[in-house]
């Protein structure tokens, strides 16, 4: 498959002796938003990070644009939790936006004029200017996502790996990442986040992978996000696609 | 006072030992910087009791007390520490606190052993290996601190060549291995230098007290900064003045161990840090919320004289301070609180006991009504 962004191939991990993710095969196209779906534990998060190498999958095979993770690491970005990090940590945001250089500006250097520009750059992209420094501890949730956003953004890269970037957002916020997320779509770019809420995938995404530890279903959104799919997905209980009943409030909560 | 300016001025012990203890506060007031933030305050703790059999078995073993010979012993001891904890969590199920005080313990232990064992030997050269224990800056010669120097400066100039790395490594270090930085490799190198800190503080300030040096003077640095380089700069400065004053005070007449002298100078600091940094000490963070208390207060009565004036076709009609009193719960600051309004430029007094929105207030209200004040109030604290 030469248009896949992303290969990912038998992919197995485990923690200990429990499968979190049983034998995935999943192609990613090219130029889409895919959406990574699944209820608590399916190992949406183990996914984002064995695709990157975070974590060491017990088997499988994992291609970027059609190679190894490693040798094309320049070309993805990740947006990790938001809760991940310590928000106390004595920094601004532009110091943090900068880390996304790091890689590219090699050891021993600090950044300098250009680099600054262009995280500048990704900060005005995510409507951050004013906050540029601006403590980080001084943040609302949606700001530190953003900031996170700007980070990835700064890596100038092809494929994004997001986890649940809508994570505890204001409504502005995550208004401003849809259509961040669109634009970077009409870019060029290739997005997969790991998403929570099933009413908005087919709003905010045009590819969903449907995952609890084995990979239920893949493909455009609007063939494979059906209410069969979702019921084997989450084991019943799950409200369909448009559908104002939802019979469990978060379908996370399986546990 | 004076004479012991002089004295750290001109007499050579004390020279020597003032400048032996700079040399080790600019060591671990920096790697203790970044200790705190990483969460491992308790690590130091572990690893400078860890490195007491260290220092025991290469006595023993070499027959000698030079500096850089038992240095090496600690450091060594101290390294295996790291070793066992790091592999006790993760091959096993005892969790990072326990895997500590594991290592704490049971190396500390060991090393009282061989420590007393030494104590019964009849050579002579083992006299003052009992200081590890709580530390005596007074017997340092310029060798030792020759020693302190190259350890620390070695250490402090790895810090400020990885200093981008280091400060990916405490705030993300998952987002560090996703752009290919060895996050692990550097892990172990920043608690490798952070051995090397402990280590060099020893002997002045003893095992069981070191890991003071290490936490202290960062806990309060963060107090007083929201940078990092000024942070660790911040608690350089600390340690060095804290390591001075105490090994300096503890070498004079009285001969008291280095360590506890220094922890007295370390806590004072701290202390003062807690209370009276601005925007995170206590009584800073008091002072804001008694003044956001009063002036919510003023806006309470400020938002009932608005309500008043809703119900008038003219909203600048005066009303009876008797009615104001009567809206609120505690009427006695009612009147301080006009006054205040006053000065605010909101009210005014139209005529005795009579008060009205000025022009500039009924703006204001509008201001309120998209609780905007409100909100503010909130995050500004």
């Amino acid at each position: 498959m030469n248009d896949a962004a992303l290969e990912i191939q038998d992919l197995t991990v485990a923690y200990r002796n429990t499968p979190v993710l049983w034998d995935i095969d999943l192609d990613v196209p090219f130029g889409t938003l895919a959406a990574i779906v699944g209820p608590n534990g399916a190992g949406k998060t183990t996914l984002i990070k064995a695709v990157q190498g975070l974590v060491r999958p017990a088997a499988g095979n994992i291609l970027v644009f059609g190679k190894p993770y490693r040798a094309q690491r320049a070309l993805v970005g990740y947006v990790p939790q938001r809760g991940s990090v310590d928000w106390d940590f004595p920094t601004n945001v532009l110091d943090v936006v900068l880390m996304g250089l790091y890689g590219r500006i090699g050891w021993f250097k600090r950044p300098g004029g250009q680099q600054r520009k262009r995280a500048l750059a990704a900060i005005e992209q995510v409507g951050m200017l004013s906050c540029a420094s601006r403590q980080i501890s001084q943040l609302s949730g949606g700001q530190q996502q953003r900031v996170f956003l700007a980070r990835a953004l700064v890596q100038d890269a092809q494929l994004y790996l997001m986890d649940e970037p809508f994570q505890g957002v204001d409504a502005t916020t995550e208004k401003a990442i849809v259509a961040l997320l669109k634009h970077m779509k009409s870019d060029g770019k290739t997005v997969i986040a790991v998403h929570h809420d099933l009413q908005t995938v087919q709003a905010y995404f045009d590819w969903v992978t449907l995952l609890n530890v084995r990979k239920m279903a893949a493909g455009p959104v609007d063939e494979v996000f059906t209410p069969e799919n979702l019921h084997q997905t989450y084991g019943g209980g799950v409200a369909g696609p448009g559908s104002q009943l939802a019979e469990i409030d978060d379908p996370g909560d399986r546990g | 006072m004076v004479e012991l300016l002089h004295n750290l001025l001109f007499d050579y012990t004390l020279r020597t030992v003032a400048l032996g203890a700079a040399v080790l506060g600019v060591s671990s007031g920096i790697l203790g910087a970044f200790a705190v933030l990483r969460g491992q305050s308790l690590l130091g703790d572990a690893l400078s009791h860890a490195a007491l059999p260290g220092v025991a078995l290469t006595f023993l073993w070499g027959g000698t007390k030079d500096p850089l010979f038992l240095a090496m012993g600690a450091a060594i001891s101290g390294w295996l520490g790291i070793l066992w904890i790091q592999s006790v969590t993760r091959y096993t199920r005892v969790k990072f606190d326990t895997a500590l005080a594991i290592v704490l313990s049971v190396f500390f232990g060991g090393g009282m052993v061989v420590l007393t064992f030494i104590q019964r030997l009849p050579t002579a050269s083992k006299a003052g290996l009992d200081q590890f224990l709580f530390g005596q800056a007074a017997g340092m010669i310029m060798s030792d601190v020759a020693v302190m120097a190259t350890l620390g400066g070695a250490a402090v100039a790895l810090v400020l060549i990885l200093w981008k790395e280091f400060k990916l490594l405490c705030f993300d270090a998952s987002f560090g291995r996703s752009i290919g930085l060895p996050m692990v490799r550097l892990d172990l190198l920043l608690t490798t230098l952070l051995v090397v800190a402990i280590v060099i503080g020893l002997k002045t300030v003893g095992v069981i007290l070191m890991s003071a040096l290490i936490v202290a003077p960062g806990a309060a640095a963060r107090q007083w900064t929201d940078r990092l380089g000024v942070m660790v700069a911040l608690s350089a400065g600390f340690a060095v003045v804290a390591g001075v004053i105490g090994a300096a005070l503890s070498s004079t007449a009285a001969r008291l161990p280095t360590g506890p002298m220094i922890v007295v100078c370390l806590s004072t600091i701290v202390l003062v840090s807690l209370f009276l940094a601005p925007r995170r000490g206590i009584a800073w963070r008091w002072l804001r919320a008694q003044h956001a208390g009063r002036r919510l207060r003023m806006e309470r009565v400020f938002a009932d004289l608005y309500e008043l004036s809703r119900q008038h076709e003219d909203p600048m009609h005066a009303h009876d301070l008797a009615t104001l009193h009567a809206m609120q719960a505690h009427p006695a600051g009612v009147l301080d609180n006009l006054r205040k309004l006053e000065e605010q430029g909101w009210a005014h007094e139209v005529e005795p006991q009579r008060w009205a929105l000025t022009d500039r207030g009924l703006e204001h209200t509008h201001e309120l009504e998209r609780g905007n004040r409100v909100a503010n109030l909130g995050k500004e604290t």
